[in-house]
């Protein structure tokens, strides 16, 4: 185990079927190779039906809660834009952002009550400045040929906030949680996400 | 090495290294995965899906009065149908190990109720333990074995949202077989035959076995004492315990892994060590209550700590701080921007049936399932919902208080899994009865809700073997409706959807309508796409008129557009709708509400 190293918060929000929990997951795998604590606390109970997904993931030497404190949030990982804005003021001042591009239209959008939020990364920007990062998650995943790799892709882009975890675990945690027909395609997602930022 | 899991994997995983040999359960969030993954990765041990938590109770129930280790899981509310096994369970012990998992969900993230199950634990005199990460789930579950063996009693393990579906780290090791040899013993009627001659004495022995639970509790390692600072101090338990810990580490704990009985005297000392004692629980006031009554003062409790939904460590920080909480700063309001509540999937049968109820008019007395879904706006056509299989009952008490009036005006709505759960004595009882109710089964082949577990009319094992499958039909003859009134309907067809079951509304006896070839869009097995003549539909932009009427049935696929434009023959409109073909899957409902023809068959 690490020593003495403090608790760092992750959150990743998302919407059910863009693969958010797989990227936990990946996560998951990363951080216990690299010697840590980790817990990880998802509400997936209506993701299925087209509800948001969120995920609080928890790394440290000894991690207690498994969700993170309102505000506290040191890293957001958010696979859609709404649902990267709905969860701004849990991030703090000095906290880094992966924005993915993706819109997905919620209910009172798609019936023309609602507006969808313009300008997400803008509004990111006027408080986090250069620490916001925006990254076409689906655009690279095109290009690779397959959309499902977008959530690694976006693993790929989240892994430059941590130079210090050597990259073979991401690769490791990728082969280890998917079939290996789909190990080419992921780590080369994770490769060019990576690049991304 | 560790390895990562999730609570609920974790407590599959203490019951196979306990040697349990059954396990049965009924599936509910948050405690669905344990049976699962009791299925799918520990063939030692024989597991079920049973038919509602009753049942499953009862079937480990017997294993355990066999000699085998045995355990049920259900949600909080499984438990009230589970009740009146347990109340008397209680009574007559048991012989192999038996646990009973129950899973509380506070915040109702996906539940009818916020009930705090440790109430149970004191109600029906068993013990309770109470893990707070998945190390905890498997190892107090592996002790709840050795607690019911040691003490002759099922043992009562709760778990919330945030354990059960939380993942954390977990040092794994063998199975290890239960001693206790298998048989059943006739001689032992005094202990397990609950006429009142022989209740009295075991009533006796429970109380004399709560004794000697009291004495473990403050034995225990499952109880722990953590004393830093001698000014304040938290007695807690669970999730409330890792909250608090996380905002107050420097505060002294007892952190209860047992929750019931409670250690009369580690709470003793911890009140001598420490000067302020808070108690930190979530929802009821379950410790404090006990605490308060055995005279202690405590410092704050419920006066600060909410009762309601769950806690967080900073629901926790803001009460202990009060006025000098600092709050983040808000950036955006996130009350201002559009929800993203759960929708029925783009195809789901229960779409078209619950729009041709809400066309036939009906007062709809719903259950729970997906088919729930349907409250929600634009369809908002389901009008009850309490517990499962509680429809069927309520609409033929109400035609029954109303009489003539209620005639054609109501239906029972319930899913396939809730109907062999609890919908069948509701029905056979409006036969009996001569009521007059119309009951719809939702057979959509599948547990939907919970994440698509078997039951017994899907026809498959959790171990996906191929079993018996219920009929539905000889069901309804059996229990007394009449066989003109046993009517199949096609829900993809709006129009004879109403028909048929304003047919049915209007007679004045019971009937029973089954969906019929509706699978759940998720039930791959089922093939559910493959009935739909077209994989896609698309509006003919000549056609729409942007009457928005396609937007009633609440479609995840289709979408507004707003922009002012025309049809071909010269017709005025305000935008148009759009049907987004990555999710369209061709169900045809939309093509049914559209006046003007404009929706039609596209190629994918
Ligand atoms: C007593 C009780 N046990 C379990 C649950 C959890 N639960 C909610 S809905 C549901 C079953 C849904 O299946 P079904 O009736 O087939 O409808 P579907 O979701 O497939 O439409 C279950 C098990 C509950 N709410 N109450
Ligand atoms: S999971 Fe099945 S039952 Fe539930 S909304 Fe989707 S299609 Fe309907
Ligand atoms: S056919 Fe219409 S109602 Fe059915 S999935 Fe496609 S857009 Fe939705």
């Amino acid at each position: 185990m690490k020593k003495n190293e403090k608790t760092t918060n992750i959150f990743l929000s998302g919407v059910g079927g863009q693969g958010a929990i797989l990227a936990s997951n990946i996560l998951g795998e990363v951080f216990i190779r690299a010697g840590y604590d980790v817990k990880k606390a998802e509400v997936h109970g209506m993701a299925q039906r087209g509800g948001d997904v969120t995920t609080h993931f928890r790394y440290g030497t000894k991690v207690y809660s498994p969700i993170i404190k309102y505000g506290d949030v040191d890293f957001l990982l958010s696979f859609e834009l709404l649902e990267a804005l709905r969860y701004i003021n849990w991030v703090k001042p000095d906290g880094k952002i992966i924005i993915n591009t993706q819109e997905i239209l919620p209910p009172a959008v798609s019936l023309g009550q609602m507006e969808y939020p313009q300008g997400v990364p803008e509004t990111f920007k006027k408080y986090f400045k250069d620490n916001v990062h925006v990254v076409d998650g689906l655009g690279i995943a095109k290009s690779l040929g397959n959309l499902q790799a977008q959530n690694v892709v976006l693993v790929g882009a989240f892994s430059n906030f941590f130079p210090k975890i050597k990259e073979s675990f991401f690769v490791d945690a990728i082969k280890k949680l998917l079939a290996p027909k789909l190990h080419d395609l992921n780590v080369k997602a994770f490769e060019a996400g990576k690049k991304a930022l | 090495m560790k390895e990562i899991m999730q609570g609920n994997a974790a407590i599959a995983r203490g019951a196979w290294e306990a040697g349990v040999k059954v396990a049965a359960a009924y599936p509910g969030t948050p405690s669905s995965e344990i049976l699962k993954d009791v299925a799918d990765n520990y063939p030692e041990i024989y597991a079920e899906w049973s038919p509602n938590e009753m049942v499953a109770v009862q079937v480990a129930a017997g294993a355990a009065l066999a000699g085998a280790r045995a355990m049920a899981s259900m949600k909080h509310v499984g438990m009230n149908v589970a009740a009146d096994a347990l109340m008397t369970l209680a009574y007559t012990g048991i012989k192999g190990g038996l646990m009973i998992v129950i899973a509380d969900d506070p915040n109702v993230h996906s539940s009818q109720n916020e009930q705090d199950s440790r109430n149970w634990a004191r109600f029906a005199k068993v013990p309770m333990l109470e893990p707070g990460d998945a190390q905890e789930c498997y190892e107090f579950t592996k002790a709840a074995f050795d607690i019911s063996e040691k003490f002759d009693t099922p043992v009562l393990l709760r778990t919330v949202t945030r354990i059960a579906h939380a993942d954390s780290l977990v040092q794994t090791g063998k199975r290890v077989e239960s001693k206790m040899p298998l048989g059943l013993d006739p001689k032992e009627a005094t202990k397990y035959v609950m006429v009142p001659a022989f209740v009295r004495p075991r009533r006796k022995a429970v109380e004399e076995r709560m004794r000697k639970l009291e004495a473990f509790a403050d034995k225990t390692k499952i109880n722990k004492m953590e004393i830093n600072s001698k000014t304040y101090g938290v007695i807690t338990s669970g999730s409330a315990y890792m909250y608090a810990k996380e905002v107050f580490p420097e505060y002294s704990f007892l952190k209860l892994g047992m929750v019931w009985p409670l250690p009369k005297k580690m709470i003793d000392t911890f009140f001598k060590e420490v000067k302020k004692v808070y108690i930190i629980e979530e929802l009821d006031p379950f410790f404090e209550t006990e605490i308060r009554a055995m005279g202690y003062k405590v410092f704050h409790g419920k006066d600060i700590i909410p009762n309601m939904y769950e806690l967080s460590p900073e629901i926790v920080e803001a009460a202990i701080k009060g006025k000098t909480y600092k709050a983040p700063k808000v950036r955006v309001k996130p009350e201002d921007l559009p929800r993203r509540p759960p929708n029925l999937c783009a195809g789901c049968s229960h779409r078209p049936l619950f729009y041709a109820l809400k066309k036939a008019g009906a007062f709809v007395f719903g259950d729970i399932g997906c088919y729930t879904l349907a409250v929600a706006p634009p369809i908002s056509a389901l009008h009850t919902t309490i517990c499962m299989g509680a429809g069927g009952g309520m609409a033929h008490g109400a035609s029954k208080a109303m009489g003539k009036e209620a005639l054609g005006k109501t239906v029972a709505v319930l899913g396939d899994s809730t109907f062999l759960h609890s919908g069948i004595l509701p029905l056979m009882n409006a036969a009996y009865n001569k009521g007059n109710t119309t009951t719809i089964v939702l057979d959509n082949r599948i547990t939907g809700m919970t994440g698509h577990q078997e039951h017994a009319g899907t026809g498959f094992t959790v171990r996906g073997e191929v079993a018996n499958q219920v009929d539905y039909r000889e069901i309804g003859k059996a229990i007394g409706v009449k066989e003109a009134n046993i009517r199949y309907v096609d829900p993809y067809n709006i129009k004879e959807t109403m028909e048929i079951v304003k047919e049915e509304m209007n007679k004045d006896e019971a009937s029973l309508i089954l969906c019929k070839d509706s699978p759940c869009m998720l039930l791959r097995r089922a093939k559910p796409l493959e009935r739909f003549k077209s994989p896609l539909y698309a509006i003919n932009m000549d056609k729409c008129r942007g009457c928005k009427m396609c937007l009633e049935i609440n479609c995840p696929a289709i979408s507004w557009k707003e922009g002012a434009g025309q049809t071909v023959d010269g017709q005025k409109r305000k935008g148009t709708v759009y049907i987004n073909p990555d999710q369209c899957v061709g169900c045809e409902v939309c093509v049914q509400v559209c006046k003007f023809d404009a929706i039609e068959p596209a190629k994918k």
